[in-house]
């Protein structure tokens, strides 16, 4: 049995938080990910071909969707997690009839909508600004942005749940989410770094689903899309068992 | 059924003991207080009961349901107004009140509910207004709206009245007579020790973990078998006979405060013994024990 109307609620009341604050949680990463395009795009857009026929602009975009989309996936989970748990408030939803699977979901929904709805905005202002090809295939694309939404929010709530500071939930994203995801050929191609640093981009597994939304716009990409697919989804399902484990337990939540 | 069993609970944070081997039960319908001094280990059993806190060992059950295998249904039957007045805030009160309906299970169908509840705490001018706009009296009763939106049949206040004034205190006396008046068991902790005297029908005195004392209030008012005759004396006296020595506990200019044994010592016997030293009573007045007495007695004896 499934406490729907309490799962609906959580989730509403994740999304209400950022869209109340939307200055802050849409309009601020939309114009992160503009500044990004309008310097890498000046300065190499006429030295940097990574794929023939594609201009380093129209490359750059899908990394900037996504990169914009897993930060705000990531932060919206953890950021309110941590806010709860600091300001005392998460008490209200540890005493209601939630299961952990119910209060999972619920993060991770919120996390998801944010995530397409950042990646959305990104898109539209890069449209007006660079020549882009029609998106390749809108299935993939779709696929590859919720998956990693969902990646992302599920480690958004490990680190709320784990953090008992702001410093160090900053600590995890910057040692842990910033690296992944820069390294993992939002301006590059993988195929163009030294073999030891390739070898390396491969066992990460940011980079598959870069690489697959890279797919779902332009119809290339580094590896396989269905190689990419699985690999993202395959982390999904680790980084979320290992969540709903340390829900169940009440870890740092339930003392 | 009882409202709540709690039976053999341990609890250790880190390596500190909060609960040690802890049993208590209260029935249904009662209003049972919750006492001990500061770190006696209320909110650690109240957490427990709420799930906010996991007992190491032993069993707890809100009316049958076991807080962690049943912990639907054992939710659902507790309705917890937290000590700290925390809230969120992002939300009006009236947006607090509709989610905290909405994590229950309930949606729209709890709305007349909550305009009723914003009436019953005052709360109504203040419905749209945000948090933290709230002087630390409103929080607290919108904490307490939070907790009855769900319309749980037992109810559980952790010092609902610290830092409250005179007025809110006398409201929030009203809402809890009230609320069990209408068939909720109701829980508090407090310090001050006439609010548990004057709303308390049971009361468990708890210390370091442990149960001192579980009884009905006027059962353990009377397990204190002292009261005090307090005399002001025309003059001093020259000395005092034995058996009055052996029972004065207290003695001030031309006034003496005796012990006596509820059963053991008549009043009259020992007044007579005082007129027997050549000196006039002015005044006298007797004291019974409050729970106050009887709660030092208790914490001191057991720490
Ligand atoms: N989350 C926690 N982490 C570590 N220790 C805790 C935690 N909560 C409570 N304790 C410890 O457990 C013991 C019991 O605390 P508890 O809060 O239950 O006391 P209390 O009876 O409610 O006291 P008060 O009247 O001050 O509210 C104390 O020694 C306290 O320091
Ligand atoms: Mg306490």
């Amino acid at each position: 049995m499934i406490n729907w109307v309490g799962l609906y609620t959580l989730f509403a009341k994740e999304v209400w938080r950022f869209l109340k604050v939307t200055t802050q949680t849409v309009l601020t990463p939309a114009v992160t990910a503009l500044l990004y395009l309008l310097v890498f795009q000046t300065v190499l857009e006429d030295h940097v071909e990574v794929y023939p026929g594609i201009g380093y602009g129209a490359f750059l975009v899908p990394g900037l969707v996504v990169m914009t989309m897993i930060q705000n996936a990531f932060a919206n989970s953890s950021s309110s997690l941590i806010q709860s748990k600091m300001n005392g408030n998460l008490v209200f939803v540890l005493v209601a009839p939630l299961s952990s699977l119910e209060f999972f979901l619920a993060f991770v929904g919120a996390a998801i909508l944010r995530g397409l709805l950042v990646g959305v905005v990104v898109w539209a202002v890069a449209l007006a600004l660079v020549d882009l090809p029609p998106v390749h295939s809108p299935a993939w694309l779709l696929a590859f942005s919720v998956l990693g939404s969902a990646m992302l929010g599920i480690l958004g709530v490990i680190a709320g749940i784990w953090a008992d500071k702001y410093d160090q939930l900053a600590a995890f994203q910057n040692f842990l989410i910033l690296p992944l995801s820069f390294l993992s050929g939002v301006f590059y191609s993988i195929h163009d770094l030294p073999p030891f640093w390739e070898r390396l981009s491969l066992i990460n597994p940011f980079f598959y689903m870069i690489d697959g939304v890279r797919h779902g716009f332009l119809g290339v990409s580094d590896v396989d899309p269905v190689l990419a697919l699985t690999v993202t989804a395959g982390s999904t399902l680790v980084v979320s068992a290992l969540c709903l484990a340390l829900l169940a337990k009440g870890y740092k939540i339930r003392h | 059924m009882d409202a709540i069993l709690v039976r053999d609970v341990h609890k250790c944070f880190a390596s500190v003991p909060a609960l040690r081997g802890l049993s208590l039960a209260v029935s249904e319908n009662s209003f049972f207080g919750l006492l001990g001094p500061n770190g006696a280990g209320k909110s650690t059993l109240i957490g427990i009961l709420a799930g906010l806190v996991r007992a190491d060992s032993g069993e707890v059950r809100v009316c049958g349901h076991e807080v962690v295998r049943d912990y639907r249904r054992a939710r659902a039957s507790l309705g917890l107004v937290p000590q700290e007045l925390v809230y969120d805030p992002f939300f009006t009160v009236r947006e607090l009140l509709r989610l905290q309906a909405g994590y229950f299970g309930l949606g729209r169908r709890a709305r007349p509910w909550i305009d009723e509840l914003l009436a019953l705490l005052a709360l109504e001018d203040k419905a749209d207004a945000n948090m933290h706009q709230l002087s630390g009296g409103m929080k607290r009763r919108v904490l307490i709206a939070q907790a009855l939106v769900h319309r749980p049949p037992v109810v559980v206040l952790d010092e609902p009245t610290a830092g409250v004034d005179v007025e809110l205190r006398q409201a929030l006396w009203a809402l809890t007579r009230r609320l069990h008046a209408e068939g909720h068991t109701l829980i508090l902790t407090t310090h001050y020790l006439e609010e548990a005297e004057a709303l308390c029908e049971r009361i468990a005195i708890i210390n370091r973990g442990r149960l001192v004392a579980l009884d009905d209030k006027d059962a353990l008012l009377a397990r204190h078998p002292y009261r005090l005759l307090c005399l002001t004396l025309d003059r001093e006296p020259p000395s005092l006979p034995d058996p009055l020595r052996a029972r004065l506990v207290e003695r001030g200019d031309c006034q003496f405060t005796f012990r006596l044994d509820r059963h053991g010592d008549p009043v009259g016997a020992i007044l007579d013994q005082v007129r027997a030293l050549g000196v006039e009573i002015v005044d006298l007045h007797l004291e019974e024990p409050s729970l106050e007495e009887i709660f030092v007695h208790l914490t001191r004896e057991s720490a």
